[in-house]
């Protein structure tokens, strides 16, 4: 066990590197100058120049990409072009609110995924079975940032029950009652795709397992519902603990679109404004702190799963 | 169909049989179409015996087996005719009743050893969760009494097996395990569907002598599926010739074995394969079994029968008893004087 999570860690070292050399790239492959973003139209060439060699842009890309790395390593990740701020102090909040609408939102569809797939695999053919696949397959397929504004109509605009925008009268998460009123309408809105996903997978598992040998082995020996439903739960757990950890992944970097739509301060708000700001370093290391999450949370999974189904160390 | 008649190998005068099964139907429907998997089956089994149902792949023997304890699909299986076990009418009882006679009463032991244990509990939660359904005892005696059953199925270092997953046992081990399984709560009867199949040869004997033993020491009526005519000749008191559903021929096993009546019975065992035969060519049964979909008319085994004379066709043929103990659906045997 404890060889297999030193050979996870391993593996997941040159995916770092090689994401981190992706997201670098990338950025620069983009068009547009940041320098000419931040400068008056009329400013002499010389002076642009100047702030070019000072933020080092100059530098040929291997260069740049060598003297970046060795910042990131030491937990610097630049200034912004933008704001002039360090990049991490408006990345530390951007990450932590959009991590706590990721876990609200990851939750929700976890659990509601898991009850719709599970009802849906035990009573297949019934009309659970076909309702719960209506509603995964509608939610899979509405986009969610239409949802996000449907939802602010009827329930902010009509009703007036929940707030539309913002994480709250600070602009940061907590735990008292108007933050928790601010992010039910964003959460519930990312947890729909993660829900018809989780609740797709569950239930595809619950059919394979309820058709396994072993099932007629636990009625033959007498159990009850309960008993093979704990079977059940604990051969499906690892699939849809996969699944559900991909999906937070995707939640943390991929809700710009709901971030807009809601104002919610995290990092999709703060890549869509770097973005449009050409904020080069604020981009990076947004796109990197992110990839970096997702490949730690793969790893987490991965674990999580030999720790749940023996026979996957053994791999 | 015919009107069912009781082969009644017990004499009936005595009380109730461990097993009483008549007239037994069992029909798979689906949207497209509806299998007679078993189409009258009739027998008794005192407690203490060794049935042994022999027959070809889909002839009926797992499916009659597992409607003994009611564990075909429930919600495509139609099931008609009575099943009695130990006292207990197993067509009309609850799924609730149901589940408290299996794995106590009942206990069936699996083909398939690899797939039939669940690979993510270990052996030792797959043999205590029997025990906690069944008995009103702590989680520690539980634990005792698996260790236990592990060293009656003849497990070495049983304690540290209760550890282990499936996986990491070898085949003929997770047979034992499943063994232990069933002996839990020292069943009355024991069913068992083709439980060496899946074995090496040398781990097969093995299997089949802890069994033989096992249900000797306990006192367990069983009753034995298999194809293999080795095995049946092994461990079976009484045996039974399964073809398209129905018995067409049962009796002791000596008996059965050296001089069998049913055509088809005869072309069973003159098919198989022994030593001294190389070289040779092997002897087959002309044709292919039916199909379950449609049924030909009267006896199932007629078009393929090198003997078949028109009464074969018009009706299935009802029970003969040529000798006390043995009886043959066959036309052409007589019944004894």
């Amino acid at each position: 066990m404890i060889a297999y999570i030193l050979r996870r860690v391993l593996y997941a070292v040159p995916i770092a590197l090689s994401v981190s050399l992706v997201c670098f790239m990338l950025v620069h492959i983009a068009p547009g100058d940041p320098i000419a973003a931040i400068v008056p139209p009329n400013t002499p060439p010389e002076v642009v120049a100047h702030i070019r060699q000072e933020y080092g842009l100059d530098r040929p890309l291997p260069v740049q990409f060598g003297m970046w790395l060795g910042q990131v390593m030491q937990g610097n990740l630049g200034t912004s072009i933008a704001t002039g701020r360090p990049v991490w102090s408006d990345l530390s909040v951007a990450i932590h609110n959009t991590l706590v609408l990721a876990l609200a939102a990851s939750l929700i569809g976890f659990l509601f995924g898991c009850l719709l797939g599970g009802v849906a695999g035990a009573f297949r053919g019934s009309w659970i079975d076909r309702g719960s696949a209506g509603v995964a397959a509608v939610g899979i397929s509405i986009p969610n940032y239409w949802l996000g504004m449907g939802l602010v109509i009827v329930f902010s605009v009509m009703l007036n029950w929940l707030p539309a925008m913002g994480a709250g009268a600070d602009g940061a998460t907590g735990w008292d009652r108007d933050h928790l009123l601010h992010i039910i309408l964003p959460a519930v809105t990312l947890s729909i795709i993660p829900m018809g996903i989780t609740a797709r997978t569950v239930r595809g598992m619950v059919i394979e397992v309820l058709g396994q040998d072993f099932i007629t082995l636990l009625r033959g020996k007498g159990m009850r519902r309960f008993g093979v439903f704990w079977h059940v739960a604990k051969n499906t757990a690892p699939n849809a603990l996969a699944v559900m950890g991909l999906q937070l992944g995707y939640l943390m970097g991929g809700s710009i679109l709901v971030e807009t739509v809601f104002s919610w301060p995290g990092t999709g708000l703060l890549l869509n404004n770097a973005i449009f700001q050409r904020d080069i370093p604020v981009l990076q290391g947004t796109i990197l702190v992110l990839s970096m999450f997702f490949v730690t949370l793969n790893l987490l999974v991965d674990l999580a799963q030999a720790l749940l189904d023996p026979r996957v160390s053994r791999r | 169909m015919n009107a069912p008649v009781s082969p009644a190998t017990i004499d009936t005068t005595q009380a109730e049989p461990l097993v009483q099964v008549r007239d037994l139907h069992v029909r798979f429907v689906s949207r497209d179409a509806t299998v007679h998997a078993v189409n009258g089956v009739d027998f008794d089994l005192a407690g203490g015996e060794v049935l042994c149902i022999l027959g070809e792949s889909g002839s009926g023997k797992s499916v009659t087996l597992r409607a003994l304890m009611q564990l075909n699909p429930p919600r495509r299986t139609v099931l008609t005719g009575s099943i009695r076990v130990a006292g207990h009418d197993m067509l009309s009882a609850s799924e609730r009743a149901l589940s408290d006679i299996r794995g106590r009463t009942v206990s069936m032991i699996f083909q398939e050893p690899m797939t039939s244990l669940d690979p993510v509990f270990t052996v030792g939660t797959q043999i205590t969760e029997t025990i906690l359904r069944h008995e009103q005892i702590g989680r520690d005696a539980a634990q005792a009494r698996a260790i236990e059953l592990l060293e009656l199925v003849q497990i070495p270092s049983a304690r540290q097996r209760l550890q282990a997953y499936p996986h990491e046992l070898s085949g003929g081990l997770r047979q034992r395990v499943m063994i232990a399984i069933a002996l839990v709560c020292r069943p009355k009867l024991l069913l068992a569907d083709e439980p060496t199949t899946a074995l090496d040869a040398t781990v097969q004997i093995q299997i089949l002598l802890l069994l033989r033993s096992l249900q000797q020491q306990l006192g367990m009526g069983m009753v034995f599926v298999t194809h293999d005519l080795g095995v049946a000749a092994e461990i079976a008191d009484r045996v039974a010739i399964m073809y398209a559903g129905r018995f067409v021929e049962q009796g002791p096993v000596e008996a059965l074995m050296q001089a069998p009546l049913h055509p088809y019975a005869q072309g069973l065992l003159g098919a198989t394969v022994h030593g001294g035969m190389r070289g040779q060519r092997l002897v087959t049964i002309e044709g292919a079994p039916p199909d379950l979909e449609s049924l030909p008319q009267g006896c199932a085994f007629a078009p393929r029968c090198p003997c078949s004379v028109p009464a074969c066709v018009a009706a299935v043929p009802g029970w003969r008893r040529p000798v006390p103990g043995r009886t043959v659906r066959c036309v052409r045997v007589s019944d004894a004087a």
